[in-house]
């Protein structure tokens, strides 16, 4: 008996340590990557064998890249905080006012963040070159609203919905207007979700591609995610791994620690923006 | 004032209008937002579509109907051509990579993903840390991961043939990327690993919610515990699985990034975004383009529409 | 000093009636409690009169002045939430501002105000708190104290001690008896599913039944004369005991209401006689339960200690005056006709 649950317990921790070595080892071996230079690179290695910070330095002495940086996080801080902005006061009047009509709303803007980014692709292409900001930053704040403003809308409206009504009458009772049980009442008890909301947002952001791409022609206008994706050598036919691997390790640990930090928020901010439908 | 009152029966008091007067105001911006970035583009991408736009010169299109979807003209040999879309092979070539990939990656990551729910559900040291684990698959970026595994993939120096040389399942280097056989397999492999966590969390979220006294009754009556999955536990999440998987199914169908990054200009994983967008942006085939992704988004809203009348998913936000 | 007038009230949510044409008047200054069982639309009426809910047809007029159209805040209301919906993130001291922060009072009349009212409740000490650091009951006198600062002409509560413990709910309800009296000019309506509370706090008390009003009147008047079979049955604990058959046929009547406190044990007089199947002892209260060979046990209530053991025969005897007596639609019937049933 006790052979056969120590078995078990075995094999259950086997099995612990094969997803948690699949979850984290291709991490693993980028950082291992991104400190090999030169022949190094072309050894296969299980275990760190050489620490050479010239990938890290290199990189970051490429003003290109940091420049990227910068356009990635302006971009991304812009969506999320005017996605969030605009997205407080939606999800009050979609949470807690009856009007006819609310749930077809609700469900156009779910629709709206699982759009096919490409379907509105052209249309977005006319009108970024009609305003002017193709190449531009402001070409990607106004894209990325596409899928960030509906995520949000839909995610604090569900938090929103949850909030005690008793507090919210016994402001009215006290004479505050929807404006001020928002500003007032609501923001301060919907902080938390906010964060996480705000947090999910930024990663979309940070993470977008297909508009980046389509929507900068320079160098020095690209963000993050094609800024890797173009990272080329010398020449076109030499990959330089070490760098890219610097530079995935770069803007990826930062995420991590901040997805680390606000995990058990984060999962309740998807599960709020997945399953409660 | 009092007359008046109880003559009309008003619906609606101040109280009420009020809110709903201010409901409106606040959703306005919003949804006027909404109108500018995705219904304005969304109707233009449409319109694009019946015409023969160019990226050169947006405005110097002319209406030709049908022509960049299907469009036939009888030789006077008697032979009839059609062109468009529609009969195009490397579009449909598109759509069945497209339907290959979201059918095995979705049903893969929500096999692997309910498994490894099922094993963070169980209380075990070090819980906290596993779940943390397969956190970081999900919070690396998909280009960075696209890299990452495309180094791992790589024919010469690459991790991945060392280790199946090491245990002997293969005899020589594959070059998984570029090699036509192996390329879906590689974006599946890349796309399982990066989303399975996602469906897992969705899953222990789901397992979470079913009383653990359930379980213990279970026990108590000695029912397998297998029985137990199937009769108690699958059912109970159903419902958030279903919804998880829907949304998945979707983001699959529009893959992009992924397959751009790592495996580029393989006909073995383009997907319908991916020749939509070569056509609209690169081979100067704008208008033909923009029929590729009205066409996708048509199949996109079907799969929806059809999902929520199958389902009757109550996306309502009454609860009564 | 505000007297309330609802005048042919209705709500509807969709096609239900909760609240069918209800006419009261509350008088300036009086506690009126409103009591019914769950689902009687008592709460809907008081959300009605606090603004809350949007008045389907009908006029409530404060001083004869419509209210059917004036918000929440500008009726001169205040209200105690059951749950007591503290702003979670405020102390206690700008909880009780909040009210005269929004209403633009100057920093010296809010702080006077929360400051006085503080004092009175006794929670000056805990001003900086936040809820979360309050026991219950201290959340419950920052509630009233939200209240109080407002200097609202009608004071509401909805069921305000039914999140208490049952020992602090006493304390608070005597809290608030004494606030009644030193808020005279306070016009104040209460609502509770707990007769006793009802009796208790009451100056008159509304029994309210699917959306209709029963009954209204003071506390003395609902217990010695109910106008319904209903009132008679929800009022007084233990319930008062119905006779139906040959028992009430007797006194020419469909049903016959007799209270507990109302029968004595007579062993020579005693018109109604049956074997013990019950008892409780309550320390100062015993209650014996009677099998008379009708449905429910016959329940009579006698002082302090007793001991009788289950299946003595007993004989109790009605005191005739203290009979009600109800027809099948049990509404009562008035004729004294004491003489003619014996």
């Amino acid at each position: 008996m006790t052979n056969k649950t120590l078995r078990n317990n075995i094999a259950f921790y086997a099995i612990v340590v094969v997803i948690v070595l699949i979850s984290v080892f291709p991490f693993y071996y980028a950082i291992l990557t991104s400190f090999k230079t030169g022949t190094d690179l072309f050894k296969v290695n299980y275990f760190p064998s050489s620490f050479d910070f010239r990938n890290y330095i290199d990189i970051l002495n490429n003003g290109k890249f940091i420049r990227s940086t910068l356009n990635s996080i302006f971009i991304a801080s812009t969506t999320v905080v005017f996605a969030l902005f605009l997205a407080v006061t939606a999800s009050y009047a979609l949470a807690r006012v009856r009007f006819r009509g609310r749930g077809l709303l609700l469900m156009t803007i779910l629709a709206v963040s699982m759009f096919p980014q490409i379907a509105v692709l052209a249309g977005l292409f006319e009108l970024i070159r009609f305003i002017g900001i193709y190449n531009t930053p402001w070409a990607m704040i106004l894209s990325y609203t596409i899928f960030t403003l509906p995520f949000t809308v839909w995610v604090l409206t569900t938090f929103m919905r949850d909030l005690p009504v008793e507090i919210e009458e016994a402001a009215i009772v006290d004479g505050a207007t929807p404006w001020v049980i928002i500003t007032q009442i609501f923001m301060p008890l919907l902080w938390p979700a906010l964060v996480t909301t705000g947090l999910l947002a930024f990663i979309g952001a940070w993470n977008e591609f297909l508009f980046a791409l389509t929507f900068t022609a320079s160098e020095t206008m690209r963000t993050v995610p094609v800024a890797i994706a173009m990272l080329s050598g010398s020449s076109q036919y030499e990959t330089p791994w070490g760098l890219i691997m610097a530079a995935s390790v770069l803007v990826t640990v930062p995420l991590v620690i901040l997805v680390l930090i606000f995990q058990r928020k984060i999962v309740s901010g998807l599960t709020a923006g997945g399953v409660k439908g | 004032m009092f007359k008046k009152h109880t003559l009309t029966n008003s619906p609606t008091s101040s109280l009420q209008q009020q809110k709903q007067r201010a409901a409106f105001w606040f959703l306005a911006p919003m949804l006027l937002v909404l109108l500018c970035v995705a219904a304005w583009p969304l109707l233009r991408s449409i319109y694009f579509s019946f015409t023969d736009t160019s990226l050169t010169d947006l405005y110097g299109g002319e209406w030709v109907g049908f022509k960049n979807y299907l469009s036939w003209r009888t030789l006077s040999s008697g032979r009839t051509i059609y062109s468009g879309t529609l009969v195009d092979p490397a579009w449909w070539n598109a759509v069945w990579n497209t339907v290959k990939f979201a059918v095995v990656s979705v049903t893969l990551e929500t096999i692997i993903g309910l498994m490894v729910a099922l094993v963070l559900n169980a209380e075990f040291k070090g819980r906290g840390l596993v779940r943390a684990a397969i956190l970081i698959p999900w919070a690396i970026p998909t280009i960075v991961s696209a890299k990452m595994w495309a180094w791992m993939f790589n024919d010469q120096f690459g991790i991945i043939n060392d280790m199946l040389l090491t245990v002997g399942l293969i005899d020589h280097k594959i070059a998984w990327t570029a090699n036509l056989d192996t390329a879906m397999l590689s974006v599946l492999i890349v796309d399982i690993w990066k989303t399975t966590p996602f469906m897992a969390l969705l899953c222990l979220a789901g397992l979470q919610m079913i009383p653990r006294d359930m379980y213990e009754s279970a026990k108590i009556d000695g029912i397998h515990p297998v029985k137990v999955f199937f009769q108690v536990t699958l059912p109970l999440v159903k419902p958030a699985l279903m919804v998880a998987v829907i949304f998945r199914t979707l983001d699959a169908l529009r893959m992009f990034d992924l397959v751009y990054v790592l495996t580029p200009n393989s006909t073995a994983t383009k997907t319908m975004s991916i020749i939509s967008r070569e056509n609209l942006i690169e081979f100067d085939k704008f208008a033909y383009g923009s029929a590729q992704s009205t066409l996708l988004f048509a199949i996109i809203a079907v799969c929806v529409a059809l999902y929520i009348w199958l389902g009757k998913l109550d996306l309502n936000g009454d609860k009564s | 000093m505000a007297k309330i007038e609802l005048k042919n009230l209705s709500k509807t949510f969709g096609s239900t009636d909760v609240i069918r044409s209800v006419d009261l008047t509350i008088n300036a200054g009086e506690l009126m409690v409103f009591v019914g069982p769950s689902g009687c639309g008592k709460s809907t009426l008081l959300r009605l009169i606090c603004g809350l809910e949007d008045i389907t047809s009908g006029a409530l007029l404060f001083d004869g002045v419509s209210m059917n159209d004036k918000v929440p805040s500008e009726r001169g209301i205040a209200m105690v939430f059951q749950s007591y919906a503290l702003y979670p993130h405020m102390s206690v001291y700008k909880n009780m501002a909040f009210g005269l922060k929004l209403a633009n009072f100057s920093n010296k009349e809010m702080e006077a105000r929360v400051i006085e009212a503080a004092k009175m409740l006794q929670i000056d000490h805990l001003l900086d708190r936040l809820p979360k650091q309050l026991s219950g009951g201290q959340r419950q006198r920052v509630a009233i104290g939200r209240a109080i600062v407002r200097d609202p002409r009608v004071f509401l509560f909805d069921e305000p001690l039914s999140n208490l413990d049952a020992s602090l709910r006493v304390d608070t309800r005597l809290e608030i008896a004494k606030l009644h009296h030193k808020m005279k000019n306070t016009t104040m309506v209460y609502v509770t599913h707990d007769q006793v509370e009802a009796m208790t706090l009451a100056d008159r008390i509304c029994v309210l039944r699917d959306g209709n009003i029963e009954q209204v009147g003071t506390p003395e008047e609902l217990y010695s004369h109910p106008k319904s079979l209903f009132v008679a049955g929800f009022i007084g604990s233990p319930k008062m005991n119905f006779l139906t058959g040959d028992i009430a046929e007797k006194h020419q009547c469909h049903t016959l209401g007799i209270r507990p406190e109302h029968l004595v044990i007579d062993h020579n007089d005693g018109i109604w006689s049956g074997e013990v199947v019950h008892t409780e002892n309550l320390g100062a209260d015993f209650f014996l339960f009677l099998d008379l060979g009708i449905k429910d046990p016959l329940v009579v209530r006698l002082d302090g200690q007793q001991r009788i053991p289950l299946g003595t025969q007993v004989n109790v005897r009605p005191l005739e005056e203290h009979l009600h007596r109800f027809d099948n639609n049990g509404l009562p019937i008035t004729s004294t006709a004491n003489s003619e049933t014996i």
